[in-house]
């Protein structure tokens, strides 16, 4: 199918951009904004959207960069994917970033998609979501109002629904660096590499002082609706990473984790893989923070 | 409501300046097909999931169904029909898919083509499992994927003999 008709605009600038998006909102108008479109275009394919305009920042000077400082990593609108995924001082700062990417989709659909669109998109199916909920990293929005930091939890309302405001433009998404001596992994499950993943988990465990497990927490893709850190560190903690009962971990979250069904997969079957993968990523997370204090 | 956009927009196709006039929401795997008359990129799915019109645009491969057209004003544009060289001498790519039967109906080879040949850019020399992975986001119905890897290594080899 075709995309609806729509009306279009390519503004060149931030400031240009919000006040169009305020003029048509309060004009009765239905605006989105596109930045990489590897979300929006399908949706418009399909038939599920119809906004009034599209507003493509794609050419807005400013938003394509990556920044790392001491304490994190801030993204602009319009990095795509691969470019994140290849950045050598984000990886640096913040390994999970290139982990969780590399399932993004295709290299193709990275080539092009952003990981602010992604984000803002909230598709409980998406690994971005998942790893600025974990790292609890927030988004700035931009509006005629003013420019606001929406946290991560304040940020997700629902499947494919966020707390922005249909005239704010998110500029940049802000990843916290994470605590020293935490390692990190994201384990998933898919027909082939880079689908919609059947079920997933972006995990982190930190180490205490002594090497004992101080936390473990995940999120989890495509395996419910929520996609709010889970707590897991109670069956493993103080152990050290050889040691600990990550199958006891896996447990607690299979319990705890509310699945849904679809066509690719039983809710029962998405339990079993919550189980699964946390045990797995939860392990994988621990042997590199162990990496991380011998290295230190 | 009022009649739909028009937009102009100079779209620069293997090398050459198209300007053209299009509604808005024309996408870039139509404007390349219907507007510019270049059927080699081929359209299958329509919502980024097969692979079949994968173009590159500012030298990456993208899904052209996953692109406005009035996106890519401005931009590069490099189709299938981009890839030959200008006496007609076949791309590595294309020289690999007919030397090892990596394509029966031909309808996903474009999109495999463009895949493969800004792959090898970057992995001059993939292994067999990399060969798996570049090509794994696009889809084939009917020749297989086994010709596919073999034509990908085979690129991969022609492309280092030329450059020897």
């Amino acid at each position: 199918m075709k995309p609806p008709p729509f009306h279009y605009d390519r503004p060149m600038d931030v400031d240009t951009a919000v006040r169009l998006l305020a003029d048509l909102c309060a004009g009765g108008q239905h605006p989105k904004v596109l930045a990489g479109g590897q979300s929006l275009l399908p949706l418009l394919t399909m038939r599920l959207a119809a906004p009034t305009h599209l507003v493509d920042i794609g050419e807005i000077a400013g938003l394509a960069d990556v920044r790392v400082d001491g304490s994190v990593v801030t993204v602009g609108a319009m990095v795509r994917h691969r470019g994140l995924e290849r950045h050598p001082g984000a990886f640096v700062a913040l390994p999970l970033l290139r982990q969780a990417l590399s399932h993004v989709a295709h290299a193709t659909i990275r080539n092009r998609g952003t990981t602010v669109g992604s984000i803002c998109h909230a598709d409980p199916s998406s690994e971005m979501p998942a790893v600025l909920s974990l790292l609890g990293g927030h988004l700035v929005a931009r509006s005629v109002r003013g420019t606001r930091r929406i946290a991560a939890a304040d940020l997700y309302v629902g499947p494919l629904e966020t707390s922005l405001a249909p005239d704010e433009l998110a500029t940049e998404v802000v990843f916290p660096l994470l605590a020293p001596r935490t390692g990190t992994a994201v384990a998933e499950l898919a027909r082939r590499h880079g689908d919609y993943a059947m079920c997933g988990v972006v995990a982190a465990v930190s180490l205490d002082d002594e090497g004992g497990v101080e936390s473990a927490r995940c999120t989890y893709v495509s395996a419910g609706d929520s996609i709010a850190p889970i707590d897991l560190t109670e069956p493993v903690r103080g152990a050290t990473p050889a040691a600990a009962q990550w199958v006891q971990a896996g447990e607690l979250a299979r319990s705890t984790v509310r699945t849904d069904a679809d066509i690719h997969a039983s809710a029962d079957y998405r339990s079993q893989l919550v189980a699964v993968l946390t045990e797995q990523a939860l392990r994988e997370a621990a042997r590199r923070a162990r990496g991380l204090q011998a290295a230190a | 409501m009022s009649p739909e956009q028009q937009v102009a927009v100079t779209l620069r196709v293997n090398g050459v300046a198209h300007r053209v006039e299009l509604p808005a929401r024309r996408l870039l795997s139509d404007a390349l097909r219907h507007d510019l008359r270049l059927t080699g990129t081929h359209v299958g799915c329509e919502h980024g999931v097969c692979g079949a019109c994968t173009v590159l645009l500012d030298g990456d491969p993208v899904r052209s169904c996953l692109v406005l057209a009035v996106s890519a004003d401005g931009h590069d544009v490099t189709t299938v029909e981009g890839l030959a060289e200008g006496d007609g001498t076949l791309h590595p790519v294309q020289q690999a898919f007919v030397d090892c039967h990596g394509l029966q109906c031909g309808f996903c080879t474009p999109g495999f083509v463009t895949t493969i040949a800004a792959y090898l850019r970057e992995n001059p020399d993939p292994t067999e499992e990399d060969a798996l992975e570049a090509v794994s986001g696009n889809l084939c119905r009917c020749t297989g994927y086994q010709n596919i890897k073999a034509a990908v290594l085979r690129a991969a080899e022609l492309t280092r003999e030329q450059t020897r």
